[in-house]
Order: structure tokens, then sequence, then C-alpha cells
């Protein structure tokens, strides 16, 4: 008795380890493509990037898929934790047979994600993460970056900046890594630009927990003539309100990272400030015969226009089928090779390739100013700011690359 | 001069936003125990509420107040319901056992408010008459701010009345001084704690009505929350609502004034204010000795070696474990080697609640401390990873040595509080130290040597290093050391009594307890390849103490049961919408069948199949 009973509990005891054994590798008709992204941290900006690639994938499989093969995506949450990201990129490359991962919206599961694919040898797309070091600092040989970069977008910023008169700045950015960077970038820009310009005061709320009301005291008392703002979401919204009841922003520009996206825009509803300069997406009114289309479909399918993390979903698949078809194969080290310098000449905000030096993609964005046209917020007086403007040179950005 | 009292005025307001928060925390704390975490979920939900119902009413002045109120008494009622179908059950569970539950509660409101609401922020009309800023000594200050200014003294005044004008208020301050004498006056205390658990969950749903002329609506309000909310509580002192207000004030107004000088140390400012108020008065402010509550219960039994029995079935579950990866795929090894890291942390946490009596909120720090030496003695000195395995705990001792000295002056819920400072401290520091910690992008690159990077080398350090740390502080449990530390638990002054000096011993409890918990950071490093400031966060710390009460603190075997149920499920759960929600929900499923915990359940589980045995997971 005392035996099946031992023998009976040491079953029990192996019972969890059943359904972890090896799997069947998929079906050979098939290409599975890793997803990894911080579906409940941040969904308001994961939602619209899940339904940008979901409309990619089932348009390239419609046509097709991509040499016969249709494409899969296993799409995993992040839960916001770099620690559960790399277990689950781990998972995906191991378990599912992906053959390359893309996502991530955090800088730091960006990073992450991206030493964990130099360590197992994958290709990773960053798609949504705008930290500078992902293809800089702490670039490697197996991440490539889609967005246009926080460098890149203060460029943008810089630039019209510049044409102000302005002349003493301050600047308010959320305290971490991507605030840090988007400031140092704008002022050595505007500084490259404008060589008169000062920085005459700095605030660093700490990210989605802003003091509005002090805040906004702090900046006033420095009495700037322009103000450099990088806050987002709730944080810009109490930003916003704060500012205009305190009467901030008369008689002041103010030059905004991201603020055009409709994730950021939209939700200031009437209160949206007149006049900031910003870069964003003006989802309505691109009237390209790209975009026009990738609206169209997209909003008959899931019944709402696209925002930008639509936008950088969509475009994300379109350069891994671009890298897949280029390739002619799966395997890393082809998509490796088809990656440099890979062109993407049809999509809905126009061609842009991925740099061989340092893997940023030249997607751009678009560059105007805010105002509420008929209630609604809108950006007004947009211009699409290519990337490859904004990058240093080729032979600059390799060297801000550590040695390979 | 007008500038600073305006300065001065914005604090304020933020104060009273603060204080409506921290006052139902408060009520809630001091009645019934709860240590609520589901509070913020409430604010937030208030907020939610007061949204929908302003923007239908559409109202004016009066539709806007009265959309206020009800948001602030649906969010009431939420709370009553929440009180009699959960918490009330599970009254008679060890202290702090209910947080857990409230822990199911956040999670479940979490996907619920993505649910009914959506993802994208919401942004609520400004108040009706209040909605401009006029101008005292020249600086514009916004009228509704005014209001804030009048509302939170109004709210205090009113709370007052009620606890010092009505019998009920007399009698949940009674049972706030001691609920067993209120009880045994026959005072129905399951109604009393029900009416205290509605105000608290009313005043939260109204301190998050009140924000949405201040801020956007949004998800993330509830975790904003709720780590402030905690901390006005403590440094006022646990229970006392007018300590709560002076707090809120004081963390308030140094907080608008500080970012003139020091604009980074918001993230932070907090969290020093409490550890220097707590090191200085051991109570908070208004605190009186005993409002720390957590800890001393009845003795329980002493520990049991285990059963002949239940040492093969345990022993054949660690062979089990030995040899999976010559069964598994490489990624289960991963997922295992992730099982033993938090195992490790689970059982280095329940060294020091359940042995030792010290509950942490803050034993991320050891884990992070551990895993950042040895990842910053790979990247900047260029050591091997044994070596570096090897001597990163001493750092995390080191750091459990400074910490914990202060730490254990304190006690109960001062005490948990305090080590929470201290993580979020060390979090702090991590975050901003961008040259020397690389700040939140972390330190990466930290993978194991040539010879172990296989997944399954890798395991095998994992499991020598985890097991063999568990087994360690088994030991030590089992030792004289762990029965004095028992024996400070259970009775402090018959410790003293008997010669033995106890700050002492519960010092170097700490102390065992954060070496264990870097030894485990250490593994951690390297198994992912890179640190980030979150190994020292409160989420962390959060989900060690989910482990430890969930799988039962009675137990030696209860934070491996904890651990790995924990794990193994959030694993499968996030792969399904909504799976916050599910979490949730299986959370309280196990707390309302084993309010003992896992261990507990499991052992009247194999007591009812084998009514010979005497269960054997001691």
């Amino acid at each position: 008795m005392t035996m099946i009973r031992r023998t009976v509990l040491g079953a029990l005891a192996a019972l969890p380890l059943m359904g972890f054994g090896p799997q069947v590798a998929q079906a050979a008709d098939t290409i599975v493509i890793g997803e990894v992204n911080s579906y409940t941290r941040l969904p308001a900006f994961t939602e619209p990037y899940k339904k940008g690639w979901q409309l990619a994938i089932e348009q390239i499989n419609a046509a097709g898929g991509i040499d016969g093969k249709q494409l899969e995506v296993i799409s995993r949450d992040d839960t916001g934790d770099p620690a559960t990201a790399i277990r689950i990129a781990e998972e995906l490359v191991a378990k599912e047979g992906a053959v390359l991962i893309f996502g991530t919206f955090l800088s730091n599961i960006g990073l992450a994600v991206s030493d964990f694919a130099q360590q197992k040898q994958v290709l990773f797309l960053a798609s949504e993460p705008l930290s500078d070091a992902i293809v800089w600092s702490k670039g490697n040989k197996y991440t490539y970056r889609l967005r246009p970069s926080t460098h890149m977008q203060a460029a943008m910023l810089a630039e019209q900046a510049a044409k102000l008169d302005a002349v003493k700045w301050a600047t308010v950015a959320p305290n971490y890594a991507y605030g840090h960077d988007a400031v140092k970038a704008f002022k050595s820009e505007l500084s490259k630009l404008r060589p008169d310009v000062e920085f005459v005061e700095e605030q660093w709320p700490p990210v989605f927990k802003i003091d509005a009301g002090s805040t906004v005291r702090a900046l006033e008392a420095s009495k700037p003539d322009a103000i450099f703002n990088v806050t987002f979401g709730g944080d810009l919204a109490k930003f916003v309100r704060e500012g205009s009841l305190r009467f901030l922003f008369e008689d002041r520009a103010v030059a905004s990272l991201l603020t055009g996206e409709p994730e950021y825009l939209h939700p200031l509803g009437n209160e949206t400030p007149d006049g900031w300069i910003v870069t964003g997406y003006p989802p309505a009114d691109i009237d390209t015969d790209s975009h026009n289309a990738f609206a169209k479909a997209y909003t008959d399918k899931f019944g709402e226009a696209p925002k930008t993390g639509s936008i950088v979903g969509y475009n994300s698949v379109l350069a891994i089928a671009a890298a897949l078809t280029k390739a002619g194969s799966t395997d890393t080290e082809a998509l490796l090779a088809a990656m440099e310098g890979l062109e993407v000449t049809d999509s809905p905000t126009g061609p842009f390739m991925f740099r061989a030096a340092d893997h940023q993609s030249t997607m751009g964005a678009y560059v105007g100013k805010t105002a509420l046209v008929d209630g609604e917020p809108k950006m007004v007086d947009w211009t699409y700011a290519d990337g490859a403007a904004y990058l240093p040179s080729e032979e600059e950005a390799a060297k801000l690359r550590p040695a390979e | 001069m007008g500038f600073y009292f305006a300065q001065l005025l914005t604090g304020l307001a933020n104060a009273s936003s603060l204080f409506l928060i921290a006052s139902g925390l408060s009520i809630i704390f001091g009645v019934t125990r709860i240590v609520n975490f589901a509070h913020g979920s409430f604010y937030m939900v208030g907020a939610y509420l007061a949204y929908t119902i302003v923007t239908a009413l559409n109202g004016g002045i009066f539709g806007f107040w009265f959309s206020i109120i009800a948001a602030a008494a649906i969010v009431g009622v939420i709370g009553l319901l929440i009180e009699m179908t959960i918490l009330r059950r599970i009254y008679r569970a060890p202290e702090l056992f209910q947080l857990v539950a409230t822990f199911g509660v956040v999670l479940i409101f979490q996907d619920a408010t993505l649910a009914i609401w959506g993802a994208e922020d919401l942004l609520g009309p400004r108040a009706p008459g209040l909605d401009r800023a006029v101008r005292i000594m020249g600086e514009p200050i916004p009228e509704y701010d005014l209001a804030l200014i009048a509302i939170g003294p109004a709210v205090l005044a009113g709370i007052w009345l009620l606890f010092h004008k009505t019998r009920w208020g007399v009698l949940v301050r009674a049972a706030t001084e001691d609920r067993e004498m209120v009880g045994a006056l026959g005072v129905n205390q399951a109604w009393l704690f029900s009416a205290a658990f509605v105000l608290g969950a009313f005043l939260a749903g109204l301190g998050g009505a009140l924000q949405i002329p201040r801020e956007a609506v949004s998800l993330q309000m509830d975790l904003s929350i709720i780590g402030e909310a905690f901390v006005v509580v403590v440094i006022g002192g646990m229970g006392s609502v007018s300590g709560a207000f002076v707090a809120a004030v004081l963390i308030s107004v140094l907080n608008a004034f500080a970012i003139l000088i020091f604009p980074q140390i918001s993230i932070v400012l907090p969290f020093i204010v409490m550890a220097v108020v707590l090191i200085l008065r051991p109570y908070g402010l208004f605190g009186k000795p005993g409002s720390e509550h957590v800890g001393t219960e009845e003795p329980e039994q002493p520990l049991k070696l285990m059963s002949q029995k239940s040492t093969m079935v345990l022993l054949a579950a660690v062979m089990v474990l030995a040899f999976s990866p010559a069964v598994t795929a490489d990624f289960t090894s991963i997922l295992l080697v992730d099982v033993m890291v938090a195992t490790l942390f689970a059982v280095s946490l329940h060294f020091m609640m359940g042995i030792g009596g010290m509950v942490s909120f803050g034993h991320a720090a050891y884990f992070g401390v551990g895993a950042y030496a040895a990842a910053m003695m790979v990247k900047f000195l260029g050591f091997g990873m044994l070596p570096a395995m090897l001597l990163a705990p001493f750092f995390a001792a080191a750091a459990a040595l400074f910490f914990g000295w202060f730490c254990v002056r304190l006690s109960g819920v001062y005490l948990a509080m305090l080590t929470m400072a201290a993580a979020q401290i060390l979090w702090g520091v991590t975050f901003q130290w961008q040259a020397f910690t690389g700040g939140d992008d972390g330190i990466l690159g930290v993978w194991p040597a040539e010879w172990a990077s296989s997944d399954k080398v890798y395991f095998y350090i994992a499991f020598v290093l985890c097991l063999g740390g568990i087994w360690f502080l088994r030991r030590v449990a089992h030792s004289p050391f762990g029965y004095t530390l028992r024996g400070i638990r259970d009775s402090q002054t018959r410790a003293e009594a008997i010669g033995v000096d106890t700050k002492f011993h519960q010092w170097m409890g700490f102390v065992v307890a954060g070496s264990l918990a870097g030894l485990a950071g250490v593994v951690f490093a390297f198994s992912k390849g890179s640190v980030f400031p979150d190994t020292l966060g409160i989420a962390q710390s959060i989900d060690g103490l989910i482990m430890v009460l969930l799988g039962g603190i009675h137990a030696l075997a209860g934070p491996i049961f904890g651990a790995v149920a924990f794990v193994m499920i959030e694993d499968w759960v996030t792969r399904l919408d909504y799976w916050r929600f599910i979490f949730g929900g299986i959370i309280l499923v196990v707390v309302l069948l084993a309010p003992d915990g896992i261990a507990g359940g499991v052992n009247r589980l194999i007591r009812a199949i084998l009514p010979n045995q005497k269960g054997g997971a001691a």
C-alpha cells in the first residue's frame, strides 16, 4: 500500500512537467513571427499598434503570403516587465519556432530584448521604443529599429524652434531615459542652429506622477520665451490644463514632442492648446494613394481611424515582409544581410529604408501645429519630415555604436 | 513673496487630494487591520464614474457636484460588496492575509476598467463656476485649487464630528484601540467593519472623483497613488486621520518647494520624508504605541521536522526537478529557473516574516542589490561569472546590515513601511544615477560565462544555488538561532526577560534574509542578461509578499507553494486576453478556499485523503 501511495505521489509530483515537452515543429507552409509588447501596461498605445500589424498580416496573407508561405504572428504580453519579456522571447524562439522577433514599446524592454537577441542570435525589429541607445550606444548586430527615434523627433522640432525669435528656453520632461535623451538632443540640435539660445530652467516630473501645478509655477518663475515639452499621456493633459489655467502658455511658443500623435492629442479634446509645434501623425489629412488605401482598409476593419501605433504596427510588418522576401529564407544570417539597407518602397507614410551603419530606419514623422478645428483637436500646417534628414551621417552614426 | 505664497497654495491643493485617499485608507486599516491595496482602485473607479456621470448629466454646477457625490457613493457600494463577499470571510486568517485578496481585487479592477472605459485617457470637464484662475498677490491661482484647499479640512472636520459626536464613530474609535474588547462588549463587529470599509471606499472614490477637473482619467491612476497614500498614512500614524492630514500637507508642500531647487527629487521625496519621520518617531507623527498591529498573534505551534514520508515526497520532487532538463525543452528550463529564483526570493522573505516576525514591503531592495552588484562586477570590473556570483550576495548583506539596523527598531506595519522606504530610496538612486548604474536603461550584457551559456547548464547552476539557499534557510530555521528568532516574534518581552538581545537577533535575521534574497537576485541577473531598476521596485517586493502570504505564512513550505503557483499561473494566464481579470479571480478563489494559504489547504487536503497522516508540510 505504501509503495503504491509513493508511486502515485511521485507521479503526481511529475504532473506539472507534462505539457512542457518539446513540441512538434510548425507546419512547413507558414512562417512564424514572434511579437512582444506591453499590451496590459500601455493599452492606449499598443491596441492601435496591434490592429496595425494584424491588418498588414491579413493583407499580405490574402495576397498569397511570402513565397507562397503564410505569415503567422504569435503575440504575447510582456506585462511591462523586462524579465518577463525575455522569458517570452525565449519561448517564442525556442518553442514556437519564431524566425524573428518584433515589437516592444518601453525603452528598457526594447533594450532587454535587443540584448537577448544578440545573445541568442536572432533578429529583433524594435518597432516602437524611441531610445537612442537601442541603435547607438547599445546597438548590436541583431537589432533594427523602425520608429523615428527620440533624437530624430527632437531634431525635427529643433529645426522649427530655431525659426522662432525665442532665446530663453525652459524644458519639462518626464524623469527617465526618454525625457533625458529628448532634452539633450533638443538642446544640442537647437544650439547648433541657434548658438544664441540659452536654457534657463529644467523640470523633471516623475513619469505619470507629475505635480502639474507646482511644475507649471516653477517654469513660469524662470520667465522663458519658449518651452520644450516632453511629457505625454496623463502627464500632458495635467500639464496643459494647469498651464493654461495659470497663463503659462500666453505669448509663449511651445515645442512639444509626440503631442501631435492621435493617442496623445485626442484626449486633450477642446482644451487642445493652439499653435504648439509638435511631431505627430494627422491620419485624416494625409492624401496619398498608399495612405488612403491603408486608412480605408483600417477604418473598414476596425471602425475607427488609425493612430500612430497603427502605422508603426503596419510598417513593422511591411518591413518584415520585405526582409523575408529579400532574404529568400528564414535563416537569421540571411535575414540580417537582407536588413542591411533594406528598402521598403511603398508604405502609408512613404518609402523608407534601414541604414546599414546604425540599423535605424529612415521612416519619418509629421511636423506641424496643434489646433482645434470644428471642436476637434488636429494637426495643421504639417509637413512630412523624412527621417533621413535628421540622422547623423552613416559614418558618424557608426562611431556612436560599440565596436563589434 | 507672492510667488512663494502661490506655490504654498498649490501644495495645499495637492495635499487635500492626497488626504482624501489617505484618510480612507487610514480608517480601513484602523478598524479592520486590512492593508488595502485596492484603495488605489477605488480612487481610479471613482474618477471614471465621476467622468461618466458628469458628461452624461452635463448639468452645470449642481450636476457637477451631484456627480462627484454620486460617484463616491457608488464606490462606497462597491466597497460594501467586496467587504461582504470576500473580506468578511477571511478576517480570521493570519494578519496581512487579506492584502492578498485586495491584490486580487486590484487586478480585476484594472481589466474591468479597461473593458468598460477603454484604453484612451479621458479628460473630463473643468468644474463649472470654478474653471478659471483668480489673482492673489498678482499670481494666478486656479479657483478649483482654492475649492480643494477648503474641501480637505472640511472632510477632516466631518470625519472628526462623525468620530466624536456619533455613537457609531465612538465605536469605530474604540475598535481602532481594541477591537476584541469592542466585540466582547457585544458590538456587532461585522457591521462595524463593513461600515468602516464603506466609509473608506467612499472617501477614496471622492478623492478620485474630485480629480477630474485637474487631470485626465487614466488606467495608471490606481498604482500611481497607492504608494504615496500608504506613505501619508504611515507618516501620520496608522489609524490617525488628523495625522494623515498633517502628513499630506507636509509631503505636498515640501514637494512644491523642493522641485524649485532640485526637480529630480520628486521620485523619492515622500519615501525620504517617511524614512526620516519613522527613524525619529517609530509610530509616525501621531500614531500611538500599539498601532503597528501586524505580527503579534497567539504563538503558533513549534516547527516540526518533517516526517519520513514527507521527506521522501520532497526528495522525489527535487529529483524530478533535477532530471527535468533531460526530458523537457530548453524554454522549460528557463521557466524553471524563474520558478527557482522566485522560490528562493519568497523563502528568504518568509524567513524574515514568518520566522522573524518582521513584515517587509521592500524585500526587493536586497534582490536588486544582489543583481546590480553582480552586473556591475561583470561590466565594470571585468569579473567572471562565478566570482561575481559568490561576491554579490555580500553586497546584499551589507545593504541589509545598513537598512536592517534602522528597521529592527520598529515593528509591525511601521517596520514594513520603512523597508519599503529603503527599497524606494535605493530604487530612486539607481534610477537617477545614470552615470553609475545606467539609470532606467539598466545594465546589459550580463550573460553567463561561455561554458554555462547553454540553458541546461545554467539550469543546474541555478538549481545548486537556489536549492542550496532554500536548504540553508531551512537549516537556520531549525537551528537555535531560528528558534530564538521565533521566540522573539512570539513574545519580545519574554525573550528579553530570559536575556536574549532581541534587536541584535532580529538584525541578524534581517541580514540572513537579505543575503539570500541577494543570491536570488544574482541568479536572476545572469539568467536574464540584463538588470533594470525594476528589480528593486515595489512590484517585485509585492510579488514576493503575495507569494509568501498566498502560500501560507505559518508553514516553511508555504513560500515554496506560493512562488511555484504564482510564477506558473502567471506564465500561463498572460497568454490570454484579460489575463489580469482571470489571475485576480484565481487569487480570490484560492484565498476563499484556503484562508490559511496554499500550504494550509494542501495540509487539510492530505489529512482528508489520508486520515491517519498528520500532514508533513511543516
